[in-house]
């Protein structure tokens, strides 16, 4: 993997954009951030390298929100969640393709991709989401 | 410091809190330091205060930036350095630790703490959005997640781990809201039954309205001095004998527990240190009830009980007043209301009336020593101070 991109969520989200889940591991203390960072709060080292993280995990906590801003409020009520991914690495995330009845917590998850929106506008961050 | 004051309280100042219609923060913090430099006869505010700290959280409800300048204009003390301090819904317990600070220093002897916030004009949805923007914007905000919705999260976890009910939360309102019904100040002042609070609409479950505190006007402050100078102002101070905040990381996701606040855990400790002081010695407290679950989550982190076991302490009626441990005498956040950058210290001056016995029919008998719990965001800053009375 190439080392030239730099360690910041700008990037983490341009990965994600070409279906890539990428971390920046600390070449110093070994310590994975997701997202990744460009100081390391373990070690305060600069020094990383890109590892990909699967995209499988499990469903530590969720809620389904049913008052949101504005730009959300066509969706309600719907499923956020945090998930754990491989080396315990955790993300929050919208949970899509299921009901509060189906969502257990501990049950596998996979995240999907999605797709960036807004092209013109700051930040050109695709959604992603989790589905079982 | 060895449980010795470390500031002393002179006077304290609040708005009513409630739906303030017509009125901007700088008005709405006028009436507070109006009735703070009035309740202290000896204090010549315009000579006498040296410094100010002004905790408000957002430009966006008022379009107005610059807040510590424009409050101390229309507080009358225009002239004096004043300045902002910014920790979402903690901003005013991080403008009393300024205020700490600035009086330790030896730069200011007498210095006004104290924060506001107008927020009832703009729509739900508008203040929603408004306040997500205290937690993470890329991974929270982003992907919809809102600010109930953050500790809606933890409520979940905390109630799959130890089996917490939505009815021990609810229970949280009914007593909060029953406090409230005892102050003349509290936006709501009406009880509400156990019914009402179980079946109110979801917000983000399983957290329901009567779960959320409230959208509210209002303003508060407290004036603080050197111990050694406070009897020059009044006769009966309340003294600061433990003040610490700690930090966390801004995004939830990325902390090591999602039932329980690591920043909450290190500033009580801290505090208790200083004041030399265990859990167990605390008569009353003001904790941060922006949830229901949140006054729950901070029964544990400050110690009033064991880690798992706040839905029992909530049960057993110890945290009404009238139990071994009242918790928000004042109605809290849930029925006062949460303006949120005057949160911080409203809680101080809840502290400064019981502690000098002018808390009316809401009076804990006797109270010598209280905490009061002030938390930013979903908790990555939480302050903590503990108070002494003199009376």
């Amino acid at each position: 993997m190439s080392v030239q991109e730099p360690f910041t969520i700008e990037q983490f989200y341009k990965f994600l954009g070409q279906q890539k889940l990428m971390a920046g591991k600390c070449l110093k203390c070994g310590k994975i951030h997701l997202p990744p960072r460009p100081l390391c709060d373990n070690c305060l080292s600069q020094d990383f390298e890109w590892v990909s993280i699967s995209g499988k995990g499990k469903l530590l906590t969720y809620t389904f929100i049913h008052i949101a801003p504005e730009q959300f409020q066509a969706l309600v009520p719907y499923a956020v969640g945090i998930v754990e991914l491989e080396n315990g690495l955790k993300i929050p995330g919208m949970i899509q393709k299921i009901n509060q009845e189906q969502l257990k917590i501990g049950m596998a998850l996979t995240l999907d991709f999605g797709t960036c929106s807004s092209p013109q506008q700051w930040p050109q961050w695709p959604r992603y989401c989790f589905r079982p | 410091l060895n449980g010795k004051p470390i500031v002393s309280i002179i006077s304290a100042g609040m708005s009513k809190f409630g739906k303030r219609e017509g009125l901007l923060t700088r008005e709405l913090f006028s009436e507070a330091a109006f009735e703070a430099f009035t309740r202290c006869p000896k204090l010549d505010p315009k000579k006498d205060i040296k410094a100010m700290f002004i905790g408000h959280m957002g430009e966006a409800y008022e379009h107005q930036g610059h807040t510590g300048s424009t409050i101390a204009d229309w507080a009358g003390l225009t002239g004096i350095p004043a300045t902002r301090t910014e920790a979402a819904c903690a901003s005013s317990g991080a403008a009393l630790r300024s205020g700490i600070y600035a009086v330790l220093s030896g730069l200011a002897d007498v210095v006004v703490v104290g924060g506001a916030e107008k927020m009832t004009h703009r729509t739900t949805s508008e203040v929603t959005e408004y306040l997500a923007m205290a937690s993470d914007y890329p991974f929270e905000q982003w992907h919809g997640i809102t600010f109930p919705g953050l500790f809606a999260l933890m409520a979940t976890a905390h109630m799959h781990t130890y089996g917490t009910t939505e009815e021990q939360l609810a229970l949280v309102a009914v007593k909060n809201h029953y406090h409230g019904s005892l102050n003349p100040k509290a936006h709501m002042q009406k009880e509400i039954t156990l019914q009402m609070a179980m079946t109110s609409r979801y917000v983000a479950w399983p957290l329901k309205l009567y779960d959320c505190s409230l959208i509210t006007d209002g303003a508060s402050c407290i004036v603080i001095t050197k111990p050694e100078l406070a009897d020059k102002y009044t006769d009966q101070p309340v003294h600061i004998v433990g003040s610490a905040q700690a930090s966390d990381t801004i995004g939830l996701y990325e902390r090591k527990s999602l039932t329980s606040l690591n920043a909450t855990k290190i500033a009580a400790k801290t505090a208790y240190d200083m004041a030399q002081l265990k859990p167990k010695e605390i008569e009353l407290a003001e904790v941060h009830d922006c949830f229901t679950f949140a006054e729950l989550m901070a029964y544990e982190d400050l110690g009033f009980c064991k880690i798992g076991e706040s839905g029992k302490l909530i049960e057993s009626g110890q945290t009404r007043i009238g139990g071994k441990i009242p918790v928000n005498t004042s109605g809290g956040l849930k029925a006062k209301g949460h303006p949120v950058g005057a949160t911080g210290t409203a809680q101080a001056y809840e502290m400064y009336l019981q502690l000098t016995g002018q808390a009316g029919k809401r009076q804990v008998k006797d109270a010598k020593v209280g905490l009061t719990h002030n938390i930013g965001g979903s908790g990555a800053t939480s302050v903590v101070h503990i108070y002494r009375g003199t009376q």
